[in-house]
């Protein structure tokens, strides 16, 4: 593997001296399976990778009255191994419990897959869908961008030069809310998603009508979508159907996808459809405090 | 070149110091610096599970953490799990159920059974198969390891019971 330094910051303010200083070519690192795969292959060329794992800000998993904060560089495992995100963030437990295997998993962070800017990045739908904001620390302070806006294209993101993120912020659970994601592969687990989705609703008192909703289409893009005009539909109504149906078509029409060896353009529009009602279907079980029959994998 | 560093670690119960350039991989270390052959390299890039070692009781695939980044961690491997001669029920397992083949993938294996028989000591056939995904075999066709896993936690909790 190509040489690089090693530097193991333990406040933020160095982190992002190292990394403003190295002008562009200091790389962060989190849980590395994505970084250092790619300095192997050649596809990144670091010359000082700056391991942010020692940074309080970075490690920060509370769920209070205020919501979740969630630091860039904390692993899946200890996502959904917190009772309070399996509880009122579901959602996110989802994501992390298939990114990759367990062992990808010990090490492999949501700051990093959202960093990574995949289409597919399981986590990204799931952190649009629950109306995150990423806080972002550089050269210049801090500043916060929505999750829907921080990716703009394959590999891309608004991260300008030394800037690092820091932890995703996440709005308290609302009463009677549930959340929910889901992606679809030709195999159980360890893959790609052909098409993924996310979504959030809250019911009325009476369980019976939406009051809010958002949702969140991957791998269907060149970057994960925020569905608007879908989750639109669905305000102040009660979830039949037909209104499920109403939901998929208007997600379906945002849909842009490639076609690859893993499905294609059409096949993936029409998966959209069919995962935006499963999903919303389950959230919509959370946010009634049932149980819902979902194995993470299957 | 960037300067070594010198590592120390706790490595199957041993406190373990080494040097290392910042581009080592944990992997390389254990092979090439230590001469701990017994994990082994598959892809590379994490798809395998050949390279599957604990830290800090964790799995984790070798090959995607930097040496560096053990410093002050305990490490397992797979020449921590047999006391001497007398082989680790899940080894005892994978030999009487034929769990291998070529044997490149079983170091992996084990490490990643230890690592779920430690938190779940009664896992269902799915359990099992959705925990040894990260970890690919391209002889058996993975119904023995499979038996293989079950049966070494049947084992233990004989064990635990007697």
């Amino acid at each position: 593997m190509r040489d690089f330094d090693y530097a193991a910051p333990t406040t933020l303010a160095d982190a992002v001296m190292l990394l403003s200083r190295g002008n562009g070519a200091a790389r962060p690192l989190a849980g590395g399976t994505d970084l250092i795969d790619h300095v192997r292959t050649g596809r990144l060329a670091p010359d000082t990778v700056v391991d942010i794992k020692k940074i309080a800000e970075l490690n920060v998993l509370e769920a209070s009255p205020q919501g979740l904060r969630l630091g860039a560089a904390v692993p899946c495992y200890r996502v959904y191994g917190h009772a309070a995100i399996v509880a009122d963030y579901s959602a996110l437990a989802d994501s992390g419990h298939i990114i990759g295997g367990v062992q990808i998993q010990t090490r492999a962070s949501f700051g990093g897959n959202v960093c990574n800017s995949g289409p597919a990045a399981d986590s990204t739908p799931s952190l649009i869908a629950l109306g995150a904001v990423c806080v972002i620390a550089g050269p210049k302070g801090t500043r916060e961008v929505p999750a829907e806006d921080f990716c703009t294209d394959p590999s891309k993101n608004v991260l300008q030069p030394g800037e690092l993120l820091v932890e995703f912020r996440i709005p308290a659970r609302a009463k009677n809310s549930g959340s929910h994601y889901r992606r679809f592969i030709p195999r159980n687990e360890m893959d790609i998603a052909v098409v993924s989705v996310a979504a959030s609703v809250t019911l009325d008192d009476a369980k019976q009508k939406i009051i809010a909703a958002r949702i969140s289409l991957g791998a269907v893009a060149p970057k994960p979508l925020l569905a608007t005009d879908a989750a639109a539909v669905l305000i102040g109504q009660v979830p039949t159907d037909d209104i499920l149906a109403k939901a998929a078509d208007a997600a379906r029409k945002i849909a842009t996808p490639i076609t690859d060896m893993r499905g294609t353009a059409e096949y993936r529009t029409h998966l959209v459809g069919v995962l935006v009602t499963r999903v919303l279907q389950a959230a919509i079980t959370r946010a009634k405090g049932e149980k819902l029959d979902y194995r993470p994998g299957h | 070149m960037s300067k070594k560093r010198v590592v120390s670690a706790t490595i199957n119960g041993n406190t373990t110091e080494f040097l290392c350039e910042p581009r080592q991989t944990l992997l390389e270390v254990l092979r090439n610096v230590l001469n701990m052959t017994g994990t082994k390299e598959g892809c590379t890039n994490g798809n395998c599970g050949s390279c599957t070692v604990l830290l800090n009781g964790r799995p984790v695939t070798s090959c995607l953490v930097l040496a560096v980044e053990a410093d002050g961690a305990s490490v397992r491997t797979i020449e921590g799990v047999a006391c001497g001669s007398h082989l680790d029920p899940v080894q005892q397992c994978f030999l009487e159920g034929a769990a291998l083949q070529c044997g490149i993938c079983t170091p992996g294996f084990i490490m990643q059974t230890e690592a779920l028989l430690e938190q779940n000591g009664h896992p269902t056939e799915a359990d099992v198969r959705f925990h040894l995904a990260g970890n690919l075999c391209r002889c058996t066709g993975y119904d023995k390891i499979v038996r293989s896993v079950l049966a070494a936690a049947e084992f233990k909790r004989g064990e635990a019971t007697t």
